[in-house]
């Protein structure tokens, strides 16, 4: 295809883009991360963006990020640092410089940095021009006005014009991986159909970004990335909350059930339900309330009805919640609540992520009530564990929390999709017309009352928040009788722990170091583990996606390692519980509450230095 | 709809008895409570569905325990969320026909966003609000319609608030329905009731109860014996607005924009200038003028006030997703799975 100077071939790399939130550069990121795919890379993304929708135009504060991580292996996480950062103006390279690998390639757009520019970035002096970016790559790009002298005759406006730079950037950074175009021009002539002329401009862009990257010598190099060894099947890219929306419904599908979801926009989670809301084709019921709980109380009066009902928050929506999920563990109804964690406390750090919430997940509650809690670890792995949370939701006939957060909600990875065959059947327990029923009568495995709904003949009673005599389910303030049903709801969601896969441990039996971690921790412990294993390291990893209750073998597999770390983006929760639950076992903790995902880098240090002690 | 129970021959019609459950009533003995349970399961007895098809749902309070008084399908939720529960479940199963049940508190204080809202969306419902104007469950304490400077457990030297009027924070909020009656009046409370299941949307039925304990009274003026007829003025769409003992009482429209309480007989007034209520005027203006007469200086207006044809949330529901289902090339989860970007691996 061209030329090239040298090339490197590269295992992985990784890609930051970032600009003015205008500067169209989630776009950017996105399309490399799909044209890598395409090309058969393993590919992980994070969206980093500014909390306000109009910060400021040029100031740090505005700047907006997407950062890619594509391989020839399997990639985990989006990467601590880049190769390659690309900035759009001072603000964007002041913000992620310190992202950037020693002896990085730093791609600017030096028509940005400008005198006004720098001051609203804050810069003293221009880093372009003192010798505070000697150790790196850098690349000048006159972005701005190559952009404007390529379509000068295109018959646009200026700010048309303007709006193309970013597929400037794109071209030069296709040109340094050896990408193809390809793949871009289609979306491009899909994205803008109706406009012929915006079509035209942004292909020739491109392709003047390719060509320009390749006749300048300022590239001493470029990288190959070959594909890496993928499972066999038909793949699509997916974020998190796309891949819960879709995990919820897939759940409706296979229990032959409505989809109902009652919800509150929040930050986070609010995509879930946006991508609901598009699927009326599919029959999903989305229901806007007026506030959190009352997005819970829809959904606990439609579960009453017989639809399969959800409802989807963050952190502060959780708290709102938790009084209504009372009233669904008293009255055994199915229910799933998805909680995309979010830095805390109070409105907090809304953009960020954090898995501050386990123990408002487990315990918030008042009264004993005892719930299911399980955590999706992957932005595609999102799909299987709201469909089990679902599952257990109704097999068991009880509320269940699925725990996401901002950073796997956001991201996004290539995922192989599932046939819906594939999938297990859900069975709930609908008592039908004729069947004896009792309202807290129980089957014996799992202790659920069978669901009784509205519309059918005979089965006409009565449920709610006051205590109930078990089996005939009529009010009793009888103290004994309260005992014995607290009981039932604690033993209820232990019996959940039969209906879930065993722990299982990467790495070998008997390690020096066992790394523990739970939910969208995953990818880098995962990474940073592999990396020490490969250099014959004696550690290994568990990590939990079933919180409550916990995996059978749970004890047994603690049992096994001198020496246990939690790794946690919080203060300790799941260290505290797991102490709780198992006493002779002592645990080491590596927290953090930056509001920013582990590093890699980070990690491994950590694991090092407990691998050191004696 | 449901098919009606009248449709098949066979089917005996339902008595009001039908609908008692077995469960012991804990309601004090003169508490308004019995005779609103007595119209309620006298109106469904009257109505065309079956039992099955009722769903009814409550908050919290004295009045909120009504569904377990009633053998139907019935849900004691917790307190001020009645409305929410039951919109889902509407929603869930729009053939229900869904009853919520809640006092002055639970609808107006803790669930006034839920009450609202359920009456700006019009979701196809009969909210039937108990107003005995104090907290009863919590034994005393002013609620949201006690009137200002009554004293309470909880106001020993008044209260400094004004009262909502629920009928206005009703039609505030963009209500269709909205009907009056008096827990001792189970004829009236009876037609009313029907009336509100027949409405399409969110029909709001105020009842005027009594607490004997901790509010005795609170509504005297208009079921004492010596005074309501004259402090009541029962109004059905079509008809004159006529009242009284001697049943030569009027509601004319004064020059003001206010309504005037007439005579018939004097200064020239005969019945043709009486009002004619105009239940179904989509315009609130009269209804809310006549929703908001208090006595002594009015009589207070019993009956439906509004009943204005309208498409409910639930209808909507359904046929936007009927018309999407229609032109969308998604049908089942695999077209969902397999749309858009994708890629093959082999
Ligand atoms: C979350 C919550 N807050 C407070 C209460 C206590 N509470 C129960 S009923 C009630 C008020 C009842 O008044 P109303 O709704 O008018 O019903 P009534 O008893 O008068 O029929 C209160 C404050 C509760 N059960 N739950
Ligand atoms: S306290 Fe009042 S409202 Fe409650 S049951 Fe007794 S009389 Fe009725
Ligand atoms: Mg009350």
């Amino acid at each position: 295809m061209s030329q090239k100077t040298k090339i490197i071939e590269r295992e992985e790399v990784v890609i930051r883009f970032s600009g003015d939130s205008g500067d169209g550069m989630q776009l950017t990121g996105t399309q490399f991360s799909d044209t890598s795919a395409l090309f058969g890379n393993d590919v992980a993304t994070f969206p980093d963006y500014p909390a306000e929708i109009r910060a400021p135009q040029g100031t740090v504060g505005g700047v907006s990020g997407f950062q890619l991580h594509f391989g020839h292996q399997e990639i985990y996480t989006p990467g601590d640092y880049a190769d390659v950062l690309v900035a759009m103006n001072p603000a964007a390279l002041k913000a992620n410089l310190k992202w950037v690998k020693a002896s990085g390639t730093i791609i600017v757009n030096e028509d940005s940095f400008t005198d006004k520019n720098l001051e609203k970035a804050g810069y003293e002096s221009d880093p372009l021009l003192d010798d505070k970016l000697a150790d790196y790559n850098l690349i000048k790009a006159k972005v701005t006005s190559l952009t404007r002298e390529c379509l000068k005759d295109s018959g646009l406006d200026q700010k048309s014009i303007l709006r193309c730079k970013n597929m400037f950037t794109l071209g030069m950074v296709y040109w340094m991986f050896d990408r193809p175009l390809d793949h871009s021009e289609d979306f491009i002539e899909k994205k803008f159909k109706k406009y012929p002329l915006v079509v035209d401009a942004n292909k020739k862009v491109l392709k003047a970004g390719y060509n320009f990257a390749k006749t300048i010598e300022a590239l001493p190099y470029n990288y190959s990335v070959a594909p890496a060894k993928i499972r066999k099947g038909t793949y699509r890219n997916i974020t998190g909350n796309k891949a819960t929306a879709w995990g919820l419904m897939a759940a409706a599908e296979r229990a032959n059930l409505e989809l109902f979801c009652g919800s509150y926009p929040i930050t986070p989670a609010t995509e879930i339900l946006q991508e609901l809301a598009a699927r009326k084709d599919l029959g999903v019921k989305t229901f806007q309330a007026e506030d959190e709980i009352a997005g819970i109380c829809t959904a606990i009066g439609a579960s009453f009805a017989g639809d399969f009902a959800v409802t989807t928050t963050s952190g502060p929506g959780l708290a709102l919640k938790t009084e209504a999920a009372g009233l669904a563990v008293m009255t055994e109804l199915p229910l799933v609540i998805v909680n995309v964690q979010r830095g805390g406390p109070s409105t907090g750090l809304p953009t960020k992520t954090e898995q501050s919430d386990l123990l408002q997940a487990i315990h918030g509650r008042s009264g004993e009530c005892p719930m299911p809690v399980i955590a999706a670890s992957t932005p595609s792995d999102c799909f299987h564990y709201a469909f089990e949370a679902s599952r257990i939701a109704l097999e068991h006939m009880t509320p269940v929390i699925l725990l996401t957060d901002g950073f796997i909600a956001n991201g996004a990875e290539p995922w192989r999709i599932p046939t819906m065959s594939e999938l297990p059947e859900i069975v709930a327990p609908i008592a039908k017309e004729g069947d004896d029923f009792l309202p807290y009568a129980r089957e014996e495995k799992r202790l659920s009352r069978r669901w009784a709904i509205p519309g059918t003949k005979g089965l006409e009673h009565r449920i709610g928040g006051l205590e109930k005599i078990d089996g005939v389910g009529t009010v009793s303030y009888v103290p004994e009788n309260h005992q014995v049903m607290s009981d039932i709801r604690k033993k209820r969601v232990e019996l959940v722990a039969d209906n879930i896969p065993e722990l299982k441990v990467k790495g070998k039996d008997d390690a020096d170091v066992l790394v523990v971690g739970w939910g969208g921790t995953y990818g880098h412990l995962t990474t940073a583990v592999r990396e020490l294993q490969k250099e014959e390291k004696s550690i290994s990893l568990a990590h939990f996606n079933y919180i409550f209750p916990l995996p059978k073998n749970t004890a047994e597999v603690l049992g096994r390692y001198k020496k246990i770390i939690v790794c946690e983006l919080n203060d300790g929760q799941f260290a505290e519980y797991l102490r709780s639950t198992f006493q002779d076992i002592k645990f080491e903790q590596h927290n953090k509450l930056m509001g920013l995902p582990f590093t890699v880098v980070e990690l491994k240090e950590r694991f090092n230095q407990l691998l050191e002690e004696k | 709809m449901a098919d009606t129970v009248l449709n098949s021959p066979n089917i005996k019609k339902l008595s009001a008895k039908d609908f008692r459950s077995d469960q012991e009533n804990r309601w004090c003995p003169g508490c308004g409570d019995h005779g609103i349970l007595n119209s309620v399961q006298k109106a469904m007895a009257d109505m065309d569905f079956k039992k099955e098809d009722y769903a009814v749902i409550s908050g919290i309070g004295c009045s909120s325990r009504f569904p377990y008084y009633m053998d139907t399908y019935g849900f004691h939720t917790i307190h001020g969320r009645a409305a929410a529960i039951a919109s889902g479940a509407k929603c869930a199963n729009p053939d229900l026909e869904v009853i919520q049940v809640s006092g002055d508190g639970d609808a107006l204080a803790i669930g006034g966003n839920h009450f609202i809202h359920a009456v700006r969306r019009n979701i196809d419902m009969t909210i039937l609000l108990f107003n005995n104007e104090i907290y009863g469950l919590t034994k005393g304490q002013y609620s949201p319609t006690s009137n200002h400077g009554m004293v309470t457990k909880t106001s020993p030297f008044g209260t400094i608030e004004e009262p909502f009027k629920p009928s206005q924070l009703a039609m505030g909020a963009g209500s269709k329905f909205y009907a009056r009656s008096l827990d001792t009046n189970i004829k009236l409370t009876t037609e009313i009731v029907k009336a509100a299941s027949d409405h399409k949307g969110t029909s709001i039925v105020e009842v005027l109860q009594n607490c004997v304990i901790y509010n005795d009274g609170a509504h005297s003026i208009i079921t004492d014996k010596a005074t309501k007829e004259d402090y009541t003025v029962i109004i059905e769409h079509g008809k004159p607005m006529i009242f009284g003992k001697e049943k030569n009482k009027g509601l004319i429209m004064g020059g003001n924009g206010k309504l005037v309480v007439v005579t018939i007989g004097e200064h020239g007034i005969t019945e043709e200038d009486v009002l004619v209520h105009d239940a179904h005027t989509e315009d609130p203006h009269m209804h809310w003028l006549l929703s908001s007469m208090m006595a002594p200086e009015y009589p207070v207006a019993l009956g439906v006030i509004r009943d204005v044809d309208s498409t409910s949330y639930d209808e909507k529901m359904v046929q936007q997703i009927e018309d999407i289902k229609a032109i969308s090339s998604i049908k089942s989860m695999d077209d969902l799975l397999n749309s858009g970007d994708t890629w093959v691996v082999d």
